[in-house]
């Protein structure tokens, strides 16, 4: 049944401009097999890989200038603190912030979303108020907002999702209301691969003086995002998704937002000045910095952002929603294949059920090809819930994808069924 | 290939599509739920005992081909074995799937519970293989809360 990979191969759109032949020799880890098989990655929605300058960036830091920041005199303490501080140059350029200190470095999306909770919601969110989530969220940007709602007695509301998995906005809208005091939603689906349309959602919060938290664990990797054009008043995502390293993250935040909150973590780096009498915390972003950051962790990032920056994120976007494009018309064409989430606007990603094959069976069938994708609920329960569904098998797509690598994937869905035949 | 069917055996596979004693049970005076989040699989098994003995055992719920498969070989399996021997059974299958010499002793052999030998060399499977038997053994210790994996 597999047909020959030059009917399955799509022609790459005009413009296409991304040399993915040297991309992916830039990126040492994928130069192996699995089971006697070439590795294909299809599993970056979870992390993804990383090119030689971010592993050399991190080397070059621990090799010559390892130090701990902002406290030291010697020479070795100010070329550390100079490429932290970089890198959050880096991260504001990135987003678009307005300014350096909007950026804060954090472990990850899940630790962004936490400080927002654990600051700003603590300070604004009281009994009966209103906090507004949506069906898609990660259970990342869920926890936190029920953990802080059940401390307050607060009420956490869910916008619901269409069967194609996108947002209904008009009842979305219908949850807004005098009690809302936030807004949290994700840019990018990891689940579904749905696109939100925050520009929109965050007009229709400010209009009723809503600020918005934007998770954007699996957007930044695909698309250009500009915090001030989308206007959120938090932006998180985490480094290891878009070429960086594991451990480091970051929150935006607007600067007006982030002085009036209050310390997330007590210790060094945050304070001016402690007595046992009386202790004054930092400006801002150090305030939110308790501790020896992860330096080199951060150098890595901002190598991640200067690679990225370099192929051009919109020609990024481009390749992964060809990939996308020719993934989506090959793989559901295979009969007995369901597709998860069928927005129109999608970033590069796959879920799919093949007859009533459980995805796990898949996933490990698909290993034995070579071929790494992720099966489960994706920490995203109640998007498998809203489709009926204990799991899905997802294959998500990266700068480094190759069309052939989709054919593989093709062939083994194959296998897949050849073995449940 | 040769790897895939060691896991995916023609029983395997017969088992995963049609249960045996796939259903929930009336008598049954013990009950617990397993779940395994890795991959979500969620079964509940239900057991009748009559003093020391197993007179019935069956379950419901909803997993991959391993753990529903090895969840419909179990009930066929420890029908009518005391508890020690279902002990000894959960015992003895642990070992096979995890690639570890057989117990010795006066243990009740496997039969046809051999078809997973094929787990060990799938290291990440085992869970789905033990979930059935871990849930078992919850049952029929009376726990409440549901066993997890994990």
């Amino acid at each position: 049944m597999t047909a020959p990979a030059n009917q399955l191969r799509a022609t790459p759109p005009a413009g296409h401009a991304l040399n993915v032949e040297k991309i992916r020799a830039e990126f040492p880890i994928l130069h192996q097999q699995v089971h006697g098989k070439p590795l294909v990655y299809l599993d970056n929605a979870a992390t993804s890989q990383k090119p030689r300058d971010v592993i050399d960036a991190i080397s070059r830091y621990y090799e010559r200038d390892n130090a701990n920041i902002h406290r030291g005199v010697h020479a070795l303490s100010e070329r550390a603190t100079e490429a932290y501080e970089a890198a959050r140059c880096a991260a504001q350029n990135f987003l678009g912030a307005a300014l350096p200190s909007e950026i804060i470095f954090v472990r990850g999306t899940t630790e962004a979303i936490n400080l927002v909770a654990q600051t700003f919601g603590r300070t604004r969110v009281g009994a009966g108020d209103e906090v507004i989530v949506t069906t898609m969220e990660h259970h990342s940007n869920i926890v936190p907002w029920q953990m802080l709602c059940g401390e307050k007695g607060a009420k956490l509301r869910v916008a619901p999702i269409s069967d194609r998995g996108e947002l209904d906005l008009e009842e979305f809208q219908k949850l807004l209301g005098p009690k809302t005091r936030l807004v949290a939603l994700t840019h990018v689906s990891n689940a579904l691969g749905t696109i939100n349309p925050i520009r929109e959602i965050v007009r229709m919060a400010h209009d009723r003086n809503v600020p918005v938290l934007v998770d954007g664990a699996q957007a930044v990797p695909h698309l250009k995002v500009d915090v001030r054009d989308l206007g959120c008043d938090f932006y998180a995502f985490s480094g290891h998704k878009v070429y960086g390293p594991t451990g480091i993250g970051v929150l935006y935040g607007k600067s007006d937002l982030l002085a009036a909150m209050p310390p997330y973590q007590g210790g060094g780096d945050m304070i001016s000045s402690v007595t046992f009498e009386k202790t004054t915390y930092n400006k801002v972003p150090f305030k939110f910095e308790a501790g020896t950051p992860d330096v080199a962790g951060a150098i890595g990032l901002g190598a991640a952002f200067a690679y990225v920056n370099g192929l051009g994120i919109e020609k990024i976007g481009a390749h992964e929603h060809a990939l996308l494009a020719h993934a989506t018309e090959a793989v559901s064409a295979i009969p007995g294949v369901r597709l998860i989430g069928t927005a129109p606007q999608k970033a590069g990603v796959l879920s799919f059920l093949i007859d009533d094959i459980h995805p796990h069976d898949i996933g490990t069938i698909l290993d034995q090809e070579g071929i790494a994708i992720r099966t489960g609920h994706h920490c995203s329960e109640p998007v498998m819930h809203r489709f009926g569904i204990p799991a899905t098998a997802r294959a998500s797509f990266a700068l480094y994808n190759t069309f052939q690598e989709v054919d593989a994937l093709v062939r083994g869905i194959a296998k897949v069924r050849e073995v449940f035949a | 290939m040769a790897d895939l069917r060691e896991l995916y055996q023609e029983v395997i596979l017969e088992h995963s599509k049609a249960p045996r004693n796939f259903r929930a049970l009336p008598a049954a005076n013990h009950k617990a739920e397993g779940y395994n989040p890795l991959c979500g699989d969620r079964f509940t098994v239900y057991v009748a005992t009559e003093g020391d003995a197993i007179r019935d055992v069956s379950f419901e719920g909803a997993g991959c081909a391993i753990s529903k498969a090895s969840a419909s070989m179990m009930t066929q399996v420890v029908k009518g074995k005391t508890r020690a021997e279902a002990e000894q059974l959960f015992e003895r299958f642990h070992n096979l799937v995890t690639g570890q010499p057989a117990p010795g002793g006066d243990a009740p052999a496997l039969g046809k519970l051999e078809v997973f030998s094929g787990v060990s060399e799938f290291p990440l499977r085992v869970k789905c293989a033990t979930l059935a038997w871990h849930t078992l053994r919850a049952a029929l210790e009376g726990k409440q809360e549901a066993v997890s994996t994990e």
